[in-house]
């Protein structure tokens, strides 16, 4: 009789443990092997004003970080995103911005949305030399007002979202516009920006009625909206926004009212079909990325939707009454891969390529359509730091938003003074 | 405790935290550098709050004239570092002359009220002239700008040494001043105003000169923020950052010099523990807070004075 143990085997035990080891190195999942992770740092509003957004963001980023570790990571390395709350405060968001670059040992950072977190952090991550790619839609960054650390390659701005728009505004809703928009950035971007776009289509501004923050009831402002007016653009956001569509709807009654036209920046994570809402139907409304699956969406849409749990009417699959922000969140998706290219192209290793890593960023152009952007296909300007890409206008039918119209990326390019690769690092 | 001894507490304390700030790492000097700046702040507020009696609830206009009045020359004009921090202090300055000069015909609550008032006007008039301002978007600090004597207020090193001179200048005034004859007349105000009138202070004028030294603190706090973090926007003039010198001030010890330095310490680091934990950290660092006032009603030095050192200024 032969006796057995761990370090004697018996021959049958051996065979065991052989083809265990080769059925697991055959299963589909990476081992990661000696390349260290690599680490990227989010700076999410998971607290304060932006944190219906910062949700939203926070799946999609996870998501995108699992598909594409479940591909074989970024060069070779599995990705690991640090989120750190800024609660959508300037001061925290700088803060943070140190966080992650020092002590969480981050080799760039990404996915900040609100304008005024972008301003307060940008400093910062120029001073700590690290990459800092925003996910925030304002015009800062192409504008040339922050330094050659930051780089929007997710989302549109504002100026090329109201540029594409405008000449299918000025065709199909009317020429003479009456703007509404909150008293602050966000509402100076259209202020400033629209008038020239409308213009150049023939049509005209004819009242720019501006809301200070603060208001919270809305009857004294829409009496200043004049008479013939044929479009009211409105961008307001926030909790008021509610109101404002209720006053607004009690202020024309059942009688002859204008076109609307809006952003829905304003609705984000807010069910259409919400009560008090009603005076919205057969509006318009610009989406970076539709809500509601379109009907020729490709498999590309239907992955993208499955992989950040959100099913065919922009609501997260394991809840209804959870409305995504899908029309800025796919920003974080294509961020990630944005990283994912030019770190493959430039070899960036550690932090000591940072500097390499913008030139390679910079060197990026075509960014075609595909799972890595379900959103459509992007070109990246990289003396601007700025994507550019289609837009999406949508009509709300039975409280449900349906695409109506998608510019070409043609029409949002414009032209600007800025040129980043003239700083230095 | 004498003079000397108490002078030589408070110098020991900015030798080590110079020497801190000076041995730690980056990350580390770099929050003692934003400490520093947020202390300078408390050391102003502590004036008018913890010595004088004044609850104001409008010190974050003070913060923010500071630091608008330094970053806009140097955003709009190009101005160095210098210049722009004296406007900056003289911005906080003259801001709490005139919300004093018509604030403080008021007390108590009302004056809580009226100060929180003109706070909530400037923060908004912030927003009003964006095109001067940037709105609520605010702006960056130019790099070019944010220079001392051709060092640029952006590498570590410098920020920390212009914090701790800042903060360390901010001190040794602050100690001289509640040391004098003008520092008995302030806690006179504070502890019995119709007694300090008997024996001849006017109370009016002898608050106001307190409020606009506090100003003055708040508004070179601002400017240091702008000059040293390289960016300016009205989210500090939310009412946030009049009550985040309070809180400093509580639980440091209220009426105690060192008092600021530990509060903006303790809450800056509590802040940092509590994100570590929980996405629900405002709700720890709030119930932290209470349970430091329960247990510590008068702060950190306050319960020190108490206890051990009853003549801590």
């Amino acid at each position: 009789m032969t006796t057995t143990s761990l370090f004697t085997p018996s021959r049958r035990r051996l065979l065991q443990t052989a083809g265990a080891g080769l059925l697991t190195s055959a299963m589909p999942s990476y081992v990661w092997g000696q390349a260290a992770p690599l680490k990227i740092g989010f700076q999410l509003h998971r607290t304060g004003i932006g944190a219906s957004y910062g949700r939203w963001y926070e799946r999609t980023t996870t998501a995108a970080a699992a598909a594409i570790n479940a591909a074989g990571g970024i060069a070779g390395r599995e990705v690991q995103i640090h989120y750190e709350d800024d609660a959508t405060d300037p001061k925290r968001g700088a803060e943070v911005v140190e966080k992650l670059a020092g002590p969480a040992g981050c080799d760039l950072i990404m996915g900040t949305l609100f304008s005024h977190v972008v301003m307060g952090s940008a400093p910062r991550a120029g001073e700590l030399k690290i990459p800092y790619l925003v996910c925030s839609e304002g015009y800062h960054v192409a504008s040339g007002a922050l330094n050659r650390w930051v780089l929007q390659p997710g989302i549109t701005d504002v100026r090329q979202q109201i540029s594409a728009m405008a000449p299918w505004v000025a065709e199909n809703l009317g020429k003479k516009v009456t703007m509404i928009y909150p008293d602050y950035a966000f509402g100076h971007d259209h202020r400033d920006h629209f008038p020239a776009a409308i213009e150049a289509q023939g049509g005209e501004v004819i009242a720019q009625i501006a809301i200070p923050p603060t208001e919270t009831s809305f009857t004294r402002y829409l009496p200043q909206i004049p008479a013939d007016t044929e479009v009211l653009y409105h961008v307001m956001v926030g909790p008021a926004v509610l109101t404002f569509v209720k006053e607004l709807g009690e202020f024309y009654g059942s009688g002859a009212k204008p076109a609307l036209f809006g952003f829905i920046d304003s609705l984000e994570a807010v069910d259409t079909a919400s009560p008090g809402l009603e005076f919205l139907e057969g509006s318009h409304f610009w989406e970076g990325h539709c809500r509601a699956k379109p009907a020729d969406a490709g498999a590309d849409e239907t992955a993208y939707r499955a992989a950040v749990g959100v099913d065919d009417n922009g609501c997260s699959v394991s809840d209804a009454k959870d409305v995504s922000t899908y029309a800025h969140m796919f920003s974080c998706w294509e961020t990630l891969y944005f990283i994912k290219e030019a770190i493959e192209t430039s070899g960036y290793s550690s932090p000591a390529d940072r500097q390499k890593l913008v030139e390679a960023m910079e060197a990026i152009t075509d960014l075609p359509a595909g799972p890595e952007r379900p959103q459509g296909a992007m070109v990246f300007d990289g003396k601007k730091h700025q994507a550019f890409g289609v837009q999406n206008i949508s009509k709300v039918e039975g409280g449900k938003l349906v695409r109506v119209h998608q510019t070409t990326l043609e029409e949002s390019l414009y032209d600007n003074a800025t040129d980043y690769t003239a700083l230095s690092f | 405790m004498t003079g000397g001894r108490i002078w030589a507490l408070h110098l020991a304390v900015l030798v080590a935290l110079l020497a801190a700030g000076l041995l730690l790492p980056g990350y580390h000097s770099t929050n003692l550098a934003r400490i520093l700046v947020l202390a300078t702040f408390a050391l102003g507020y502590n004036l008018a709050f913890g010595y004088t009696g004044l609850l104001s609830l409008g010190h974050a206009m003070f913060f923010a004239a500071g630091m608008y009045g330094a970053g806009l020359p140097a955003w709009h004009w190009g101005w160095e570092a210098g210049p722009a921090l004296l406007t900056g202090a003289a911005a906080g300055g003259l801001l709490a002359l005139l919300a004093g000069s018509l604030a403080l015909r008021t007390a108590g609550v009302s004056f809580m009220i009226v100060t929180l008032m003109f706070a909530q006007a400037f923060a908004l008039s912030l927003l009003y002239f964006s095109d001067w301002t940037g709105g609520d978007d605010g702006f960056a600090v130019p790099t070019t700008a944010r220079l001392v004597f051709g060092h640029a207020l952006s590498a570590d090193v410098p920020r920390f040494l212009a914090a701790w001179g800042v903060f360390a200048l901010g001190l040794v005034i602050a100690l001289a001043l509640v040391c004098s004859r003008f520092g008995r007349v302030m806690v006179a105000l504070r502890e019995n105003e119709e007694r300090a009138r008997m024996l001849g202070i006017n109370p009016y004028r002898a608050k106001l000169q307190v409020l606009v030294i506090s100003g003055i603190y708040s508004g070179v706090a601002g400017a240091a923020y702008a000059l040293l973090f390289g960016y300016v926007g009205s989210s500090f003039a939310s009412i946030q950052y009049s009550i985040l010198p309070m809180l400093y001030v509580l639980l440091g010890g209220a009426g105690t010099v060192l008092g600021g330095v530990i509060g903006a310490a303790g809450i800056f680091y509590l802040t940092e523990w509590a994100t570590a934990l929980t996405s629900a950290w405002l709700f720890l660092v709030g119930l932290a807070l209470v349970v430091l006032v329960l247990f510590l009603p008068k702060g950190v030095l306050g319960w020190v004075r108490a206890k051990l050192w009853r003549n801590l200024p």
